[in-house]
């Protein structure tokens, strides 16, 4: 069962809040939870699946409540809060990734001698929302990102899921905002790429 | 332009980065080369997925599960926060 975000569009007043987590108050600690909890497990189900998401959303709210003190406030504690998750999101997947990182390569568009691109077949479906149901697109975008390297795939995942900045993806990755372009635009391809297959309109005509 | 490069510029061109030059020649391939223009289509169209199907705009706003918020809870009393 889950819980009602409380509060839902409302503002609430995150000074408050914070002197009262401050004063190690049990109320607003559970406050915190409901109020954010449903976001942040929502991210790290992304990164992670389900089954990981609830150990990292843990950490990520243990680390918060051990730094409440040195949380200076200047940004919402929504965006204090997503950083922690993804944090410790990329922890979890960096530990799990040394076995099975691959490289992009493969996954990557090929061209001719003469820089032409290697035909491809037939352009995709206008609007896939109408062939397929909406769950296996959903599952099949999501492979098509899990099966990403790492390195790529935390850079799409923060930019065109998460919705940050390239400014804002590059601090949390520690990259450069150019490298996080770069990646950015090679993720795309390379999940165009996987994509391409269940996406291509048929061939035969119906 | 040559497709492989076309496609080095994608992202620029989507985000108007692409100085005013360089866009003509980018456009100028696209209007004789089907193949590029499909994929720019298709890029366009992988971002837009991404985007909206990791999202469920029509589903409920994103709670947490009710045990969740007990494990975390729990979890705080026993490593007694410093004060």
């Amino acid at each position: 069962m889950l819980a009602e975000p409380s509060g839902g569009l409302v503002e609430i007043d995150e000074g408050a809040l914070l002197i009262s987590l401050r004063r190690g108050d049990d109320e607003a600690y559970e406050a915190l939870v409901r109020r954010y909890g449903g976001r942040l497990w929502q991210v790290a189900r992304r990164f992670l699946g389900e089954a990981e998401a609830a150990d990292a959303v843990q950490e990520a709210f243990l680390s918060a409540f051990r730094a409440i003190d040195r949380f200076d406030g200047n940004s919402k504690i929504s965006t204090w809060l997503h950083r922690i998750v993804v944090n410790a999101c990329l922890m979890r997947l960096r530990k799990k990734s040394h076995q099975m990182e691959q490289s992009l390569e493969p996954l990557l568009p090929s061209f001719l001698e003469d820089g032409h691109r290697v035909a491809e077949g037939p352009g995709w479906d206008s609007s896939p929302e109408t062939r397929l149901e909406r769950r296996e697109l959903q599952e099949r975008v999501r492979d098509a990102i899990d099966r990403l390297p790492l390195s790529y795939r935390s850079v799409i995942l923060l930019r065109d899921i998460e919705g940050l900045s390239g400014k804002e993806t590059a601090e949390v990755l520690d990259l450069s905002v150019n490298a996080v372009k770069v990646r950015l635009h090679r993720a795309r391809l390379a999940l165009r790429e996987t994509l391409a297959d269940s996406l291509q309109r048929d061939r035969r005509p119906h | 332009m040559t497709c492989r490069e076309l496609i080095d510029f994608l992202m620029a061109y989507l985000d108007e980065e692409l100085p005013s030059s360089e866009r003509l020649e980018f456009e100028r391939h696209l209007g004789i080369c089907t193949d590029c223009s499909d994929y720019l289509d298709s890029y366009r169209e992988t971002v837009r997925l991404g985007q909206i199907l990791c999202q469920d705009p029509d589903g409920p706003p994103p709670g947490i599960p009710e045990d969740l918020v007990a494990a975390i809870l729990a979890a705080r009393q026993k490593s007694s926060p410093e004060s």
